[in-house]
Protein backbone atom coordinates (compact mmCIF):
# COMPACT_ATOMS: atom_id res chain seq x y z
CA UNK A 1 0.00 0.00 0.00
CA UNK A 2 2.85 2.56 1.54
CA UNK A 3 4.89 2.05 -2.39
CA UNK A 4 1.69 2.11 -4.27
CA UNK A 5 0.76 5.46 -2.28
CA UNK A 6 4.63 6.85 -3.17
CA UNK A 7 4.30 5.48 -6.30
CA UNK A 8 1.03 7.50 -7.35
CA UNK A 9 2.12 10.66 -5.67
CA UNK A 10 5.74 10.69 -7.09
CA UNK A 11 3.74 10.91 -10.26
CA UNK A 12 1.52 13.47 -9.05
CA UNK A 13 5.20 15.07 -7.83
CA UNK A 14 6.65 14.87 -11.70
CA UNK A 15 3.30 16.61 -13.03
CA UNK A 16 3.94 19.69 -9.72
CA UNK A 17 7.39 19.49 -10.66
CA UNK A 18 6.71 20.27 -14.34
CA UNK A 19 4.47 23.18 -13.30
CA UNK A 20 7.13 24.59 -11.25
CA UNK A 21 9.49 24.60 -13.97
CA UNK A 22 7.80 25.96 -16.89
CA UNK A 23 6.75 28.12 -14.86
CA UNK A 24 10.46 29.54 -13.88
CA UNK A 25 11.52 28.99 -17.65
CA UNK A 26 8.96 31.75 -19.22
CA UNK A 27 8.15 34.00 -15.73
CA UNK A 28 12.24 34.50 -14.96
CA UNK A 29 12.77 36.04 -18.46
CA UNK A 30 8.81 37.63 -19.14
CA UNK A 31 9.40 39.49 -16.06
CA UNK A 32 12.27 41.09 -16.87
CA UNK A 33 10.69 42.76 -20.01
CA UNK A 34 7.40 43.67 -18.08
CA UNK A 35 10.30 45.12 -15.26
CA UNK A 36 11.70 47.07 -18.16
CA UNK A 37 8.15 48.69 -19.05
CA UNK A 38 7.30 49.47 -15.86
CA UNK A 39 10.62 51.57 -15.47
CA UNK A 40 10.15 53.36 -19.08
CA UNK A 41 10.49 56.51 -20.07
CA UNK A 42 7.82 56.70 -21.70
CA UNK A 43 4.93 56.98 -19.94
CA UNK A 44 2.02 55.46 -21.79
CA UNK A 45 4.17 52.64 -21.83
CA UNK A 46 5.19 52.87 -17.76
CA UNK A 47 1.28 53.06 -17.14
CA UNK A 48 -0.03 50.27 -19.19
CA UNK A 49 2.61 48.16 -17.85
CA UNK A 50 2.10 48.95 -14.10
CA UNK A 51 -1.81 48.70 -14.38
CA UNK A 52 -1.12 45.12 -15.84
CA UNK A 53 0.67 44.04 -12.50
CA UNK A 54 -1.44 45.90 -10.78
CA UNK A 55 -3.98 43.53 -11.77
CA UNK A 56 -2.55 40.40 -11.56
CA UNK A 57 -1.05 40.73 -8.24
CA UNK A 58 -4.26 42.19 -6.99
CA UNK A 59 -6.51 39.07 -7.96
CA UNK A 60 -6.07 35.98 -7.11
CA UNK A 61 -3.96 33.44 -8.79
CA UNK A 62 -6.88 31.08 -8.30
CA UNK A 63 -9.58 33.07 -10.15
CA UNK A 64 -7.26 33.90 -13.03
CA UNK A 65 -6.41 30.69 -13.90
CA UNK A 66 -10.24 30.05 -14.25
CA UNK A 67 -10.59 33.19 -15.75
CA UNK A 68 -8.28 31.54 -18.69
CA UNK A 69 -9.44 28.20 -18.67
CA UNK A 70 -12.98 28.87 -19.29
CA UNK A 71 -12.20 32.26 -20.58
CA UNK A 72 -11.41 30.96 -24.58
CA UNK A 73 -14.27 28.66 -24.56
CA UNK A 74 -17.12 30.90 -23.25
CA UNK A 75 -16.06 33.66 -25.99
CA UNK A 76 -15.96 31.05 -28.33
CA UNK A 77 -19.03 29.65 -27.67
CA UNK A 78 -20.77 33.36 -27.34
CA UNK A 79 -18.67 34.01 -31.05
CA UNK A 80 -20.67 31.04 -32.80
CA UNK A 81 -24.07 31.84 -31.91
CA UNK A 82 -23.75 34.90 -33.65
CA UNK A 83 -25.43 35.17 -37.15
CA UNK A 84 -23.70 36.41 -40.20
CA UNK A 85 -20.25 36.88 -38.10
CA UNK A 86 -17.54 38.95 -39.74
CA UNK A 87 -14.04 38.05 -40.06
CA UNK A 88 -13.17 38.53 -36.17
CA UNK A 89 -16.03 36.95 -34.83
CA UNK A 90 -15.82 33.83 -37.09
CA UNK A 91 -12.00 33.81 -36.18
CA UNK A 92 -13.31 34.32 -31.98
CA UNK A 93 -15.76 31.11 -32.93
CA UNK A 94 -12.64 28.82 -33.25
CA UNK A 95 -11.54 30.02 -29.73
CA UNK A 96 -11.57 26.46 -27.25
CA UNK A 97 -10.70 25.99 -23.94
CA UNK A 98 -6.79 25.47 -23.57
CA UNK A 99 -5.03 22.32 -22.54
CA UNK A 100 -5.72 22.20 -18.51
CA UNK A 101 -2.15 22.22 -18.23
CA UNK A 102 -1.63 24.83 -20.72
CA UNK A 103 -4.07 27.08 -19.07
CA UNK A 104 -2.75 27.07 -15.75
CA UNK A 105 0.56 27.51 -16.72
CA UNK A 106 -0.25 30.05 -18.82
CA UNK A 107 -1.61 31.83 -15.99
CA UNK A 108 1.42 30.47 -13.68
CA UNK A 109 3.67 32.42 -16.09
CA UNK A 110 1.97 35.80 -16.35
CA UNK A 111 1.40 36.47 -12.52
CA UNK A 112 4.38 35.11 -11.23
CA UNK A 113 6.24 37.18 -14.18
CA UNK A 114 4.70 40.47 -12.36
CA UNK A 115 5.74 39.25 -8.57
CA UNK A 116 9.90 38.77 -10.34
CA UNK A 117 9.12 42.35 -12.44
CA UNK A 118 8.48 44.38 -9.11
CA UNK A 119 11.37 42.18 -7.78
CA UNK A 120 14.08 43.05 -10.29
CA UNK A 121 12.49 46.62 -10.76
CA UNK A 122 13.43 47.15 -6.97
CA UNK A 123 16.54 45.48 -7.23
CA UNK A 124 17.46 47.42 -10.49
CA UNK A 125 16.40 50.93 -8.53
CA UNK A 126 18.40 50.20 -5.37
CA UNK A 127 21.74 50.14 -7.01
CA UNK A 128 23.20 53.35 -6.49
CA UNK A 129 23.43 55.86 -9.52
CA UNK A 130 26.95 56.45 -9.00
CA UNK A 131 27.63 53.03 -10.01
CA UNK A 132 26.29 53.71 -13.50
CA UNK A 133 28.01 57.23 -13.66
CA UNK A 134 31.02 55.80 -12.56
CA UNK A 135 30.76 53.29 -16.20
CA UNK A 136 29.83 56.29 -17.59
CA UNK A 137 32.74 58.62 -17.18
CA UNK A 138 35.30 55.33 -18.09
CA UNK A 139 33.75 55.51 -21.87
CA UNK A 140 31.79 51.98 -20.81
CA UNK A 141 28.58 52.17 -23.41
CA UNK A 142 24.65 51.17 -21.90
CA UNK A 143 25.00 47.77 -22.74
CA UNK A 144 28.64 47.17 -21.31
CA UNK A 145 27.24 49.19 -18.11
CA UNK A 146 24.48 46.90 -17.51
CA UNK A 147 26.34 43.55 -18.02
CA UNK A 148 29.48 44.77 -16.50
CA UNK A 149 28.19 46.41 -14.20
CA UNK A 150 24.56 46.60 -12.38
CA UNK A 151 23.69 42.72 -13.38
CA UNK A 152 26.17 41.56 -11.33
CA UNK A 153 24.77 43.52 -8.36
CA UNK A 154 20.87 43.52 -8.86
CA UNK A 155 21.46 39.23 -8.86
CA UNK A 156 23.02 39.90 -5.19
CA UNK A 157 20.13 41.68 -4.47
CA UNK A 158 17.26 40.16 -5.60
CA UNK A 159 18.50 36.72 -4.38
CA UNK A 160 16.85 36.81 -0.90
CA UNK A 161 13.52 37.96 -2.54
CA UNK A 162 13.31 36.11 -5.54
CA UNK A 163 14.42 32.85 -3.00
CA UNK A 164 11.53 33.07 -1.14
CA UNK A 165 9.06 33.81 -4.07
CA UNK A 166 10.08 30.63 -5.69
CA UNK A 167 9.93 28.41 -2.28
CA UNK A 168 5.94 30.07 -2.32
CA UNK A 169 5.85 28.54 -6.03
CA UNK A 170 6.55 25.35 -5.41
CA UNK A 171 3.22 25.75 -2.68
CA UNK A 172 1.48 27.79 -5.20
CA UNK A 173 1.34 24.86 -7.80
CA UNK A 174 -1.13 22.87 -5.95
CA UNK A 175 -3.50 25.22 -6.91
CA UNK A 176 -3.67 23.38 -10.20
CA UNK A 177 -5.75 20.66 -9.07
CA UNK A 178 -9.09 23.30 -8.90
CA UNK A 179 -9.06 22.67 -13.07
CA UNK A 180 -8.14 19.22 -12.51
CA UNK A 181 -4.40 19.40 -13.68
CA UNK A 182 -3.24 15.86 -11.54
CA UNK A 183 -0.79 17.05 -9.56
CA UNK A 184 0.25 15.61 -6.08
CA UNK A 185 -2.29 17.07 -4.03
CA UNK A 186 -4.91 16.34 -6.18
CA UNK A 187 -3.78 12.59 -6.34
CA UNK A 188 -3.08 12.50 -2.44
CA UNK A 189 -7.45 13.78 -2.62
CA UNK A 190 -7.92 10.59 -4.56
CA UNK A 191 -7.23 8.23 -2.13
CA UNK A 192 -9.69 9.39 0.30
CA UNK A 193 -12.42 9.87 -2.45
CA UNK A 194 -11.86 6.04 -3.81
CA UNK A 195 -10.36 4.52 -0.74
CA UNK A 196 -11.47 6.37 1.62
CA UNK A 197 -8.55 7.08 3.39
CA UNK A 198 -6.59 10.70 4.35
CA UNK A 199 -3.18 9.78 5.12
CA UNK A 200 -1.98 10.12 1.70
CA UNK A 201 -2.66 13.67 1.26
CA UNK A 202 -0.75 14.35 4.66
CA UNK A 203 1.78 11.80 3.14
CA UNK A 204 2.50 15.14 0.60
CA UNK A 205 3.32 17.24 2.71
CA UNK A 206 6.60 15.34 3.13
CA UNK A 207 7.55 15.60 -0.79
CA UNK A 208 7.14 19.64 -0.61
CA UNK A 209 9.43 19.66 2.62
CA UNK A 210 12.14 17.54 1.01
CA UNK A 211 12.14 19.51 -2.65
CA UNK A 212 11.78 23.86 -0.52
CA UNK A 213 14.69 21.85 1.68
CA UNK A 214 16.87 21.03 -1.29
CA UNK A 215 16.13 24.74 -2.92
CA UNK A 216 16.91 26.46 0.04
CA UNK A 217 20.15 24.80 0.34
CA UNK A 218 20.74 25.86 -3.70
CA UNK A 219 19.73 29.12 -2.37
CA UNK A 220 22.09 29.61 0.37
CA UNK A 221 24.78 28.49 -1.94
CA UNK A 222 24.54 30.86 -4.57
CA UNK A 223 24.13 33.27 -1.54
CA UNK A 224 27.20 32.36 -0.10
CA UNK A 225 28.83 32.16 -3.46
CA UNK A 226 27.79 36.18 -4.24
CA UNK A 227 28.99 37.28 -0.21
CA UNK A 228 32.69 38.09 -1.38
CA UNK A 229 31.78 41.35 -1.64
CA UNK A 230 29.40 43.79 0.26
CA UNK A 231 27.54 46.67 -1.43
CA UNK B 1 47.60 77.63 -26.26
CA UNK B 2 44.65 76.47 -22.98
CA UNK B 3 44.57 72.87 -22.47
CA UNK B 4 40.40 73.39 -21.33
CA UNK B 5 38.35 76.39 -22.16
CA UNK B 6 34.76 76.35 -20.96
CA UNK B 7 33.03 79.53 -22.80
CA UNK B 8 30.23 81.05 -21.37
CA UNK B 9 28.29 77.57 -20.08
CA UNK B 10 24.28 77.75 -18.81
CA UNK B 11 22.75 74.79 -17.70
CA UNK B 12 19.17 74.88 -16.07
CA UNK B 13 17.17 72.21 -14.14
CA UNK B 14 13.44 73.06 -15.06
CA UNK B 15 13.30 76.50 -14.05
CA UNK B 16 15.98 76.47 -11.69
CA UNK B 17 18.95 78.51 -13.55
CA UNK B 18 22.38 76.28 -11.61
CA UNK B 19 25.31 77.60 -14.50
CA UNK B 20 24.77 81.23 -15.53
CA UNK B 21 27.42 81.93 -17.95
CA UNK B 22 30.60 80.37 -16.75
CA UNK B 23 33.81 80.86 -18.52
CA UNK B 24 37.22 79.12 -17.73
CA UNK B 25 40.88 78.94 -19.25
CA UNK B 26 43.61 76.73 -17.91
CA UNK B 27 46.87 75.74 -19.27
CA UNK B 28 48.52 72.33 -19.23
CA UNK B 29 50.04 71.19 -16.19
CA UNK B 30 48.18 73.66 -13.96
CA UNK B 31 45.34 73.07 -10.99
CA UNK B 32 42.39 74.55 -10.54
CA UNK B 33 40.59 74.71 -7.47
CA UNK B 34 36.71 75.45 -7.47
CA UNK B 35 35.59 77.06 -4.13
CA UNK B 36 32.08 78.23 -3.56
CA UNK B 37 29.02 77.44 -0.85
CA UNK B 38 26.79 74.50 -1.06
CA UNK B 39 24.33 74.85 -3.88
CA UNK B 40 26.47 77.44 -6.18
CA UNK B 41 26.96 74.77 -8.91
CA UNK B 42 30.55 73.21 -8.61
CA UNK B 43 28.98 69.80 -8.80
CA UNK B 44 27.24 70.59 -11.70
CA UNK B 45 29.45 72.33 -13.88
CA UNK B 46 32.31 69.24 -13.06
CA UNK B 47 29.46 67.16 -14.17
CA UNK B 48 29.41 69.13 -17.74
CA UNK B 49 32.81 68.86 -18.00
CA UNK B 50 32.62 65.01 -18.19
CA UNK B 51 29.61 64.69 -20.00
CA UNK B 52 27.15 63.53 -17.36
CA UNK B 53 25.02 66.82 -18.20
CA UNK B 54 24.44 68.77 -21.29
CA UNK B 55 24.71 72.25 -21.02
CA UNK B 56 22.53 74.33 -22.46
CA UNK B 57 24.48 76.97 -23.95
CA UNK B 58 28.31 77.15 -24.16
CA UNK B 59 31.50 75.85 -25.53
CA UNK B 60 33.73 73.41 -24.13
CA UNK B 61 37.04 72.56 -25.66
CA UNK B 62 39.93 70.63 -25.47
CA UNK B 63 43.13 71.28 -26.57
CA UNK B 64 41.34 74.04 -29.24
CA UNK B 65 38.51 71.63 -30.30
CA UNK B 66 35.44 71.96 -29.25
CA UNK B 67 34.21 68.64 -28.05
CA UNK B 68 30.37 69.79 -26.39
CA UNK B 69 28.43 73.00 -27.66
CA UNK B 70 25.32 72.76 -25.88
CA UNK B 71 23.43 74.67 -29.11
CA UNK B 72 25.03 72.13 -31.25
CA UNK B 73 23.30 68.66 -32.07
CA UNK B 74 25.80 66.73 -33.28
CA UNK B 75 28.08 66.80 -30.68
CA UNK B 76 25.72 65.50 -27.79
CA UNK B 77 25.27 62.45 -29.69
CA UNK B 78 25.84 59.06 -27.79
CA UNK B 79 28.83 58.03 -29.81
CA UNK B 80 30.86 61.24 -30.22
CA UNK B 81 29.63 62.09 -26.42
CA UNK B 82 31.72 58.38 -25.68
CA UNK B 83 34.61 59.11 -27.52
CA UNK B 84 35.34 62.71 -26.42
CA UNK B 85 34.54 62.48 -22.54
CA UNK B 86 37.65 60.09 -22.02
CA UNK B 87 39.98 63.18 -22.46
CA UNK B 88 38.23 63.69 -18.74
CA UNK B 89 38.51 61.77 -15.95
CA UNK B 90 36.34 62.30 -12.76
CA UNK B 91 36.49 61.25 -9.06
CA UNK B 92 33.96 60.91 -7.25
CA UNK B 93 32.76 62.34 -3.10
CA UNK B 94 31.46 58.69 -2.90
CA UNK B 95 34.20 56.94 -4.78
CA UNK B 96 31.87 54.83 -6.74
CA UNK B 97 33.96 52.08 -6.58
CA UNK B 98 32.84 48.47 -8.39
CA UNK B 99 31.62 46.07 -5.74
CA UNK B 100 31.95 43.43 -7.42
CA UNK B 101 35.48 43.87 -8.80
CA UNK B 102 38.39 43.65 -6.79
CA UNK B 103 41.04 46.68 -6.94
CA UNK B 104 42.75 44.90 -10.02
CA UNK B 105 39.37 44.44 -12.03
CA UNK B 106 38.29 47.87 -10.99
CA UNK B 107 41.53 49.51 -12.66
CA UNK B 108 41.28 47.20 -15.79
CA UNK B 109 37.35 47.35 -16.60
CA UNK B 110 37.51 49.55 -18.59
CA UNK B 111 40.83 49.48 -20.52
CA UNK B 112 39.74 46.27 -21.40
CA UNK B 113 36.73 46.74 -23.03
CA UNK B 114 38.18 49.41 -24.78
CA UNK B 115 40.60 47.01 -26.56
CA UNK B 116 38.30 44.31 -27.12
CA UNK B 117 36.91 47.32 -29.50
CA UNK B 118 39.41 48.24 -30.99
CA UNK B 119 41.51 44.64 -31.32
CA UNK B 120 37.90 44.21 -33.55
CA UNK B 121 39.08 46.64 -35.52
CA UNK B 122 42.79 45.27 -35.92
CA UNK B 123 41.59 42.44 -36.83
CA UNK B 124 39.38 43.56 -40.04
CA UNK B 125 43.10 45.22 -41.08
CA UNK B 126 45.50 43.02 -40.03
CA UNK B 127 43.99 39.45 -39.73
CA UNK B 128 43.28 36.91 -37.14
CA UNK B 129 46.66 36.18 -35.80
CA UNK B 130 48.09 39.17 -36.04
CA UNK B 131 45.05 40.31 -33.94
CA UNK B 132 45.68 37.67 -31.47
CA UNK B 133 49.24 38.55 -30.70
CA UNK B 134 48.17 42.14 -29.74
CA UNK B 135 45.53 41.59 -28.06
CA UNK B 136 47.96 39.56 -25.92
CA UNK B 137 50.86 42.24 -25.86
CA UNK B 138 48.19 44.73 -25.19
CA UNK B 139 46.68 42.59 -22.51
CA UNK B 140 50.05 42.47 -21.02
CA UNK B 141 50.61 46.20 -20.75
CA UNK B 142 47.36 46.67 -19.00
CA UNK B 143 47.87 44.54 -16.59
CA UNK B 144 51.94 46.04 -15.68
CA UNK B 145 50.11 49.40 -15.87
CA UNK B 146 47.88 48.29 -13.07
CA UNK B 147 50.69 47.97 -10.96
CA UNK B 148 52.54 50.72 -12.05
CA UNK B 149 48.97 52.85 -11.14
CA UNK B 150 48.69 51.13 -8.00
CA UNK B 151 52.15 52.37 -6.74
CA UNK B 152 51.97 55.92 -6.49
CA UNK B 153 48.88 55.63 -4.53
CA UNK B 154 50.76 53.41 -1.96
CA UNK B 155 48.12 50.30 -2.57
CA UNK B 156 50.77 47.54 -4.08
CA UNK B 157 49.56 45.49 -1.83
CA UNK B 158 46.04 45.80 -2.35
CA UNK B 159 45.49 44.29 -5.75
CA UNK B 160 43.16 41.57 -5.10
CA UNK B 161 41.25 43.07 -2.15
CA UNK B 162 37.82 44.14 -2.69
CA UNK B 163 36.30 47.58 -2.07
CA UNK B 164 34.60 46.52 1.05
CA UNK B 165 37.97 45.56 2.44
CA UNK B 166 39.09 48.87 2.20
CA UNK B 167 38.95 52.33 4.41
CA UNK B 168 37.59 55.10 2.67
CA UNK B 169 40.56 56.89 2.04
CA UNK B 170 42.34 53.55 0.21
CA UNK B 171 39.10 53.25 -1.33
CA UNK B 172 39.15 56.63 -2.90
CA UNK B 173 42.92 56.18 -3.84
CA UNK B 174 41.63 53.16 -5.79
CA UNK B 175 39.19 55.73 -7.52
CA UNK B 176 41.59 57.71 -8.75
CA UNK B 177 44.16 54.96 -10.01
CA UNK B 178 40.86 54.03 -11.94
CA UNK B 179 40.40 57.51 -13.35
CA UNK B 180 44.12 57.34 -14.02
CA UNK B 181 43.98 54.22 -16.12
CA UNK B 182 42.17 56.44 -19.03
CA UNK B 183 45.17 58.69 -19.40
CA UNK B 184 42.87 61.39 -19.16
CA UNK B 185 44.22 65.27 -20.48
CA UNK B 186 42.09 66.75 -16.97
CA UNK B 187 41.41 64.83 -14.28
CA UNK B 188 38.66 66.12 -12.12
CA UNK B 189 38.11 65.79 -8.66
CA UNK B 190 35.20 66.74 -7.02
CA UNK B 191 35.27 67.13 -2.74
CA UNK B 192 36.84 63.73 -2.82
CA UNK B 193 37.76 64.27 0.97
CA UNK B 194 34.39 65.17 2.32
CA UNK B 195 33.15 62.02 2.78
CA UNK B 196 36.10 60.46 4.68
CA UNK B 197 36.77 60.33 8.26
CA UNK B 198 39.25 63.38 9.37
CA UNK B 199 42.37 61.25 9.80
CA UNK B 200 41.99 59.42 6.17
CA UNK B 201 41.81 63.33 4.50
CA UNK B 202 45.78 63.88 4.61
CA UNK B 203 46.47 60.30 2.67
CA UNK B 204 44.21 61.30 -0.32
CA UNK B 205 45.59 64.89 -0.51
CA UNK B 206 48.85 63.49 -0.50
CA UNK B 207 48.35 61.69 -3.52
CA UNK B 208 46.94 64.56 -5.27
CA UNK B 209 49.42 66.91 -4.13
CA UNK B 210 51.65 64.45 -5.60
CA UNK B 211 49.72 64.10 -9.05
CA UNK B 212 50.01 67.88 -9.02
CA UNK B 213 53.66 68.36 -8.82
CA UNK B 214 53.80 65.48 -11.45
CA UNK B 215 52.76 67.84 -13.92
CA UNK B 216 48.56 66.55 -14.24
CA UNK B 217 46.05 68.97 -15.30
CA UNK B 218 43.47 68.43 -12.33
CA UNK B 219 40.20 70.82 -11.53
CA UNK B 220 39.81 70.04 -7.90
CA UNK B 221 36.19 71.21 -6.55
CA UNK B 222 36.97 70.87 -2.71
CA UNK B 223 36.31 72.73 0.61
CA UNK B 224 39.81 71.73 2.14
CA UNK B 225 41.39 75.54 1.67
CA UNK B 226 44.66 74.89 3.16
CA UNK B 227 45.44 72.41 0.13
CA UNK B 228 43.66 74.17 -1.80
CA UNK B 229 46.43 77.43 -1.14
CA UNK B 230 48.84 75.07 -1.36
CA UNK B 231 48.37 73.23 -4.46
CA UNK B 232 46.43 75.57 -6.47
CA UNK B 233 47.63 77.39 -9.92
CA UNK B 234 44.29 79.11 -9.73
CA UNK B 235 41.30 79.83 -8.02
CA UNK B 236 37.50 80.41 -8.81
CA UNK B 237 35.36 81.64 -6.44
CA UNK B 238 31.98 80.13 -7.82
CA UNK B 239 28.54 82.04 -6.25
CA UNK B 240 25.02 81.26 -7.05
CA UNK B 241 26.20 79.81 -10.50
CA UNK B 242 28.54 82.66 -11.92
CA UNK B 243 32.04 82.78 -11.19
CA UNK B 244 32.05 86.14 -8.26
CA UNK B 245 36.07 86.06 -8.48
CA UNK B 246 39.34 84.31 -9.37
CA UNK B 247 42.83 84.82 -9.67
CA UNK B 248 45.97 83.32 -7.54
CA UNK B 249 45.15 81.95 -4.45
CA UNK B 250 46.88 84.73 -2.83
CA UNK B 251 44.65 86.91 -4.62
CA UNK B 252 41.40 85.15 -3.48
CA UNK B 253 42.51 84.04 -0.73
CA UNK B 254 44.17 87.13 1.50
CA UNK B 255 42.63 89.57 -0.42
CA UNK B 256 39.36 88.94 -1.44
CA UNK B 257 37.53 91.72 -3.05
CA UNK B 258 34.10 90.49 -3.78
CA UNK B 259 31.99 90.58 -0.75
CA UNK B 260 30.04 86.97 -0.98
CA UNK B 261 34.26 85.86 -0.98
CA UNK B 262 34.89 87.44 2.16
CA UNK B 263 31.80 86.08 3.61
CA UNK B 264 32.53 82.19 2.54
CA UNK B 265 35.90 82.24 3.17
CA UNK B 266 35.10 83.63 6.84
CA UNK B 267 32.39 81.38 7.23
CA UNK B 268 34.85 78.42 6.58
CA UNK B 269 37.57 79.27 8.95
N1 LIG C 1 19.54 66.77 -11.36
C1 LIG C 1 19.12 67.92 -10.79
N2 LIG C 1 17.83 68.29 -10.90
C2 LIG C 1 17.39 69.45 -10.35
N3 LIG C 1 18.17 70.30 -9.66
C3 LIG C 1 19.47 69.99 -9.51
C4 LIG C 1 20.02 68.78 -10.08
N4 LIG C 1 21.33 68.74 -9.78
C5 LIG C 1 21.59 69.86 -9.07
N5 LIG C 1 20.49 70.62 -8.92
C6 LIG C 1 20.41 71.92 -8.20
O1 LIG C 1 21.42 72.74 -8.71
C7 LIG C 1 22.01 73.54 -7.70
C8 LIG C 1 23.52 73.38 -7.71
O2 LIG C 1 23.85 72.05 -7.33
P1 LIG C 1 25.34 71.53 -7.29
O3 LIG C 1 25.28 70.14 -6.84
O4 LIG C 1 26.01 71.80 -8.58
O5 LIG C 1 25.97 72.45 -6.16
P2 LIG C 1 27.37 72.33 -5.45
O6 LIG C 1 28.04 73.66 -5.61
O7 LIG C 1 28.11 71.15 -5.93
O8 LIG C 1 26.96 72.17 -3.93
P3 LIG C 1 27.64 71.28 -2.77
O9 LIG C 1 28.75 72.08 -2.20
O10 LIG C 1 26.52 71.11 -1.80
O11 LIG C 1 28.08 69.99 -3.38
C9 LIG C 1 21.35 73.11 -6.40
O12 LIG C 1 20.37 74.07 -6.07
C10 LIG C 1 20.70 71.80 -6.73
O13 LIG C 1 19.54 71.62 -5.99
MG1 LIG D 1 28.74 69.33 -5.05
Amino acid sequence: MFWQVTKDLLEGFGTTLELFGFTLLFALPLGLIISFGSMSRFTPVKWLVKTFVWIIRGTPLMLQMIIIYYGPGLVGTYASQIENPGIIMSWLATWSVFDRFVAVLVAFAINYACYFSEIYRGGIEGIPVGQKEAGQVLGLTKTQIFFKITLMQVIKRIIPPMSNEIITLVKDTSLARIIAVYEIIFMGQNYIKLEGIIWPLFYTGAFYLVFNGLLTIVFGKIEKKLSYYRG
Amino acid sequence: MAILEIKNIHKNFGNTKVLKGIDITLEKGNVLVIIGSSGSGKTTLLRCLNFLETPDKGTISVNGKVLIDGEDKATLSDKIIRKNRLHFGLVFQQFNLFPQYSVKDNLTLAPRLALKSEIKEYKKAHGASAAKEEKARREKEIQQNTLRLLEPVGLSEKIDSYPCELSGGQQQRVAIARALALEPDILCFDEPTSALDPELVGEVLKVLKNLAESGKTMVVVTHEMRFAREVADHVVFMSDGVIAEEGTPEEVFDNPKNERTKQFLQSII
